[in-house]
């Protein structure tokens, strides 16, 4: 198998799989069956997927989701997304150079079509992900006849991507348990209820007049379904961000980036970048470690990571420089990304000189917000369709968040269908908003000071919805206020005794935020038990290992005494050490063998290239352009797309318009000058052949 | 910026209605006739209505004599565009070919051949085997030859419409975006001005080019014109390479649509279009569920080849109907300084340079003897009896 697979990974699950081959540039190359094209190329080392007909500029994966277009490749003399096609053994794949040519059809038209199929449906959920999967649930119970689409070859949307333990509540979004697994259990309850009729890789590609909603089917068939009522999960897409270079192959989208890792289980690169310290970001490159790749650094904008304190904190106890206040310069390299560029900021945002760094990867991971997937609800809303939005497609919050917004959103559906149900209660509503909120303050760290001779330690400082430390406690000794479960969880032993050492809260917590420190055996030296979810082979017994407070600062090298893992907990070890009674409250976290140096001094500088700000990926659009027209005085983004042709290629604008947007801002032009612009279908580029119903169809994915 | 300098100004030789395909030409005109011109639109841009929805194809062969005349102008303005001006707004000389595949189709091309030679135009009958050659992957199945005007071609109405404008501006024309028509003045039934949402200005001549809107504004100057939008659909495919070169028209009546048209740009996309049928009254910007499989069936009808190409994206556009088919342009008896340029039925875009230059001459008084037959034709006293038989 190539090198760019993963092997061992300290959560997933790795199965030996049958491998098969397909061509690309007419050699065989090794991948596995159900693999999209973009995840077999990466994982062959192949990153350049072709070359822009405009500027020849090289041309990778961004998103991986099928909504960025960036990834278009030649099969069997078709154009296709790689990251939404599926291999097959023995296809022929090229590179997209240039313009496309269409392969010849010699065979007789006989006008063979079928006419579209219509579907009539009382509600269409498009996107199975926790908001979509979690309404339709709610529907399933009610028996309402429903149908889901995703135009995924899995249900789960996002959840599938993420490894870690979720926030929240336990007991309404299944806190405490890994995201991946979420959304098998999801999956199964869905497949459960008989009402709910599911449709995989089915992508829907337009509302229209008549209040129908247009899907690409996997069978490669094109459906009209007109439903009652339309719930768009449709979730959300990264945006993008305006640097020299920001179009290399390498550069990813943190989504693209989680996808490969945790679903397609691809090495995309040794050494990664990030960008943007928000949750996105800051798991990403957890995961990234987890998946054995190097974390070199990670910058943002703000003077303090916006994501949870505890991401921030595991990053930083496995020693990844964290660059606040500063942002990306450039990406640099020729071909490929080969180093990156960061400057500090000032207030203004504004690089201050001299305080430039370069650093070597070949990666770089852009987590610099999310936009709604919005443009369905939009049109629904234009054509007089009844239609709810749950979710990132409604609000950009928590997986966990979704979970419960789906399921208010299903209730609401089954009422609006006339059902008389119980009033849904207020409750929820206020549980939803605790569940979408922001991080909150963050309480100075006050380590306990406690007679107590064994008591976790809870190095949660920052207050945000979250619960498991307390669902889990079989002793029932750490309390979270139910009715706000953002406020920090507090260790409330009855009696010195009542903690039994179970270390469930150890294991449980999902911010890795928990240690329990048990002075019975030895009060100098007191035994910390510390949560690790990285490979067990990388750790044994009696090796000495770096003890760090909670920022990473490290105490001590201490020898492991015991590796534990809890049956319930799978992919978490725990890590026992004796450490001396003065730093023991204050140990958080393991760090890993130290990081290679990365800052590059200034002499050792690759030549740098200056590489294109490229504002619209798909039409090759630089930022200049943009800037000048804007300067000129036109204010109409519609304006902007007829002269430049930006957000007129095969995205639609789905990674541009804000960049745009920016520009406006940079050049000081209030928000009410600007004028919006027109968003029109189909939202995801269809062959003519499908729309026609032409007989002889073959499947969507099978490179036919 | 010299004239931010200058007080505004509120009195103005013409006041343009609609910065469309029609206002935007007949301003740039006008202000090289040394006109002080104001153009007034209700949208933040220009060419942000009817404009923008045109898919760019500019012919001359039609078999009106006016609209042969205006549109062999606009092919001379739009060819030498570039070379005048400077920007590229994608002329492509890719000629137009009307294809028939019907005994019907043959005899209606075949007659019209004769009027316009008569006029002077380079189009000629191709039989199956010639117009292969010109258009390989025509679906040769049942195909009974075409007509083929290499002079006919396409440029980009949203670079058309800015480099008009630019232009435009550069002669002194003004434009003022996002403002609406409220009243239009009248004295001793002549116009003398008109208020808009946001202000007052004077004029001696006003131009009616309001596309899609231009029954409602003629109605504040109190005079009816028989214009009635209809909505069509098209849509635009991703870029590939050159496939073949001309403007391809299906007139053949087909479900739900009465003829069909589609091109590909140097740009590389197929654009293509449907004329529905019935029509479809109204100005409706919404995506049908019907049209793009109905479109998609044409195009791989006619090229076979085009079946695995991917549509990107639709739009839905108006078209400014007259009763049979023409414009109607020139003055109106009964209001003195109205003008019309209304009606385009859908070729708003190919007409415009020429319809902007022959306002501009009747403007200036100096019309020539074409020019004169061409307003004859095409005032609103007419009978609306003919219908053009190649709308």
């Amino acid at each position: 198998m190539p090198r760019n697979r993963i092997k061992t990974h300290p959560i997933l699950n790795i199965v030996d799989r049958e491998s098969i081959s397909f061509y690309w540039q007419d050699k065989l190359i090794s991948t596995y069956p159900g693999e999209t094209i973009s995840a077999a190329l990466i994982a062959n080392g192949i990153k350049i997927f072709g070359h822009h007909p405009k500027d020849k500029a090289p041309l990778g994966i961004f998103c991986a989701n099928g909504q960025c277009s960036q990834c278009m490749v030649i099969l069997d003399g078709k154009p296709v997304k790689a990251c939404m096609t599926l291999v097959s053994p023995g296809i022929h794949v090229y590179p997209a150079d240039g313009l496309p040519s269409l392969p010849d059809e010699n065979l007789p038209n006989d006008a063979q079509y079928n006419e579209t199929t219509k579907v009539e449906v009382p509600v269409l959920i498009i996107g199975g992900g926790p908001a979509g999967l979690s309404a339709a649930i709610e529907l399933g119970k009610l028996g309402i006849k429903t149908l889901l689409i995703d135009d995924k070859h899995r249900l789960g949307g996002k959840l599938v991507l993420q490894t870690h333990r979720f926030f929240g509540s336990t007991e309404a979004v299944y806190a405490g348990t890994r995201g991946i697994d979420i959304a098998t259990t999801l999956d199964e309850q869905v497949r459960s209820y008989e009402s709910v009729e599911v449709w995989l890789q089915s992508t829907a590609l337009a509302v229209y007049e008549d209040k129908c909603v247009g899907i690409w089917k996997e069978d490669n068939t094109y459906v009209l379904v007109k439903p009652d009522m339309l719930l768009t999960a449709t979730g959300a897409r990264e945006r993008s961000l305006a640097f020299q270079g920001n179009t290399l192959p390498g550069i990813y989208g943190a989504g693209a980036f989680q996808t490969l890792v945790n679903r397609d289980l691809v090495k995309p690169a040794d050494k990664l970048f990030i960008v943007g310290g928000g949750n996105v970001g800051l798991i990403a490159g957890y995961h990234a470690l987890q998946a054995g790749i190097d974390v070199v650094g990670l910058v943002e904008a703000m003077p303090a990571c916006g994501g949870y304190k505890v991401h921030r904190d595991k990053l930083a106890r496995l020693g990844v420089p964290i660059y606040t206040s500063h942002t990306i310069l450039s990406a640099n390299g020729n071909d490929a990304v080969d180093s990156v560029s960061i400057v500090e900021i000032d207030k203004q945002f504004k690089a201050i000189r001299g305080t430039e760094k370069e650093f070597q990867c070949d990666c770089v991971l852009i987590a610099v917000g999310l936009d709604p997937v919005d443009e369905f609800t939009k049109k629904a809303e234009e054509v007089g369709l009844p239609v709810y939005a749950a979710g990132d497609a409604q609000e950009i919050a928590e997986a966990s968040a979704a979970i419960f917004s789906g399921k208010i959103k299903g209730n609401e559906i089954a009422q609006g269908l006339g059902l008389s149900l119980p009033e849904i209660p207020d409750e929820w509503f206020e549980f939803e908003k605790i569940l979408k909120s922001k991080p909150g303050e963050t309480f100075k760290v006050e380590l306990p000071v406690t007679k107590a001779e064994i008591f976790p330690v809870l190095h949660c400082t920052q207050e945000i919805p979250c619960d498991p430390c307390s669902t889990v406690c079989p002793k029932g000794l750490i309390h979270v206020d139910e009715k706000d479960i953002r406020h920090l969880p507090e260790f409330c032993p009855e009696d010195q005794k009542d903690c039994i050492a179970c270390e469930r809260c150890v294991a449980v917590c999902p911010g890795l935020a928990v240690t329990l420190v048990d002075f019975r055996q030895d009060p100098t030296y007191p035994t910390v038990s510390i949560p690790y979810e990285f490979s067990r082979d990388k750790i044994n017994e009696g090796d000495e290992i770096i003890v760090t407070d909670v920022d990473g600062k490290s105490l001590a090298r201490l020898p492991v005494t015991k590796i534990r893992q809890i049956a319930a907990f799978s992919g978490t070890l725990i890590i026992r050490v004796k450490a001396p009674a003065a730093i023991a409250v204050k140990i958080a976290g393991i760090r890993l063998p130290a990081p290679e140096k990365n800052n590059i001094a200034d002499e050792q500088k690759a030549s740098r290239i200056d590489n294109e700000t490229y504002i619209c990926r798909c039409e090759h659009v630089k930022a200049e352009d943009i800037r000048s027209l804007i300067q000129k005085g036109v204010r109409d983004i519609n304006q902007i797309k007829a002269i430049t042709n930006a957000s007129m290629g095969a995205c639609g604008g789905k990674t541009c318009l804000h960049l745009i947007q920016n520009i406006f801002r940079e050049e000081g032009i209030p928000f009410e000058e600007i004028s919006e612009t027109t968003k029109r279908p189909v939202f995801v580029e269809v062959p003519l052949e499908t729309l026609a119903g032409s007989r002889q169809n073959k499947d969507k994915n099978n490179g036919g | 910026m010299a004239a931010r300098n200058q007080k505004a100004s509120h009195n103005f030789d013409v006041i343009i209605v609609g910065a469309g395909s029609i206002g935007t030409p007949s301003a740039l005109f006008l202000a090289k006739g040394g006109l002080k011109v104001l153009v007034i639109d209700q949208l933040p841009s220009v060419g942000q209505a009817s404009n923008k929805h045109a898919i760019g194809g500019i012919r001359a062969t039609h078999s009106d004599p006016a609209k042969i005349y205006l549109c062999s102008r606009s092919l001379e303005h739009f060819s030498r565009w570039q070379e005048v001006y400077g920007d590229d707004i994608e002329w492509y000389k890719g000629g137009y070919s009307f294809v028939a595949y019907r005994n019907q189709e043959v005899s209606t091309l075949k007659d019209l051949l004769t009027i316009q030679h008569d006029y002077g135009l380079n189009i000629d009958w191709y039989d199956q085997k010639e117009l292969l050659e010109i258009i390989p992957d025509l679906n040769s199945k049942g195909l009974m030859g075409g007509t083929y005007s290499p002079d006919d071609g396409s440029a980009s109405p949203l670079r058309s419409a800015y480099a008009f404008f630019r232009q435009a501006k550069e002669l002194g024309a003004e434009f003022h975006f996002n403002e609406k028509v409220m009243s239009v003045h009248i004295k001793s039934g002549k116009i003398v001005g008109i208020e808009t949402t946001k202000g007052k200005y004077s004029c001696n001549l006003l131009i009616n080019a309001a596309g899609a809107w231009a029954r409602e504004l003629s109605a504040l100057a109190g005079v009816e014109i028989p214009v009635r939008p209809d909505a069509h659909e098209a849509g635009i495919t991703e870029p590939v390479q050159k496939l073949f070169d001309p403007m391809i028209v299906d007139i053949r009546p087909g479900n739900g649509s009465s003829n069909f048209y589609f091109y590909q740009p140097p740009t590389g996309q197929i654009i293509f279009c449907v004329t529905p049928s019935p029509q479809i009254w109204g100005i409706l910007n919404l995506a049908t569920s019907k049209f793009l499989p109905m479109a998609a069936k044409r195009l791989i009808d006619i090229m076979p080849k085009l079946k695995n190409i991917r549509v990107r994206r639709t739009w839905r556009g108006t078209y400014p109907m007259t009763p049979d088919g023409s414009p109607i342009v020139g003055k109106v008896n009964e209001l003195e300084g109205y003008l019309l340029a209304v009606g385009m039925c859908g070729q708003g875009f190919m007409l415009g340079p020429g319809i902007g230059e022959l306002l501009t001459n009747m403007i200036l008084d100096r019309l020539n003897k074409q020019e004169i037959v061409a307003l004859d034709s095409l005032g609103l006293d007419r009978e609306f009896a003919r219908v053009e038989q190649l709308k």
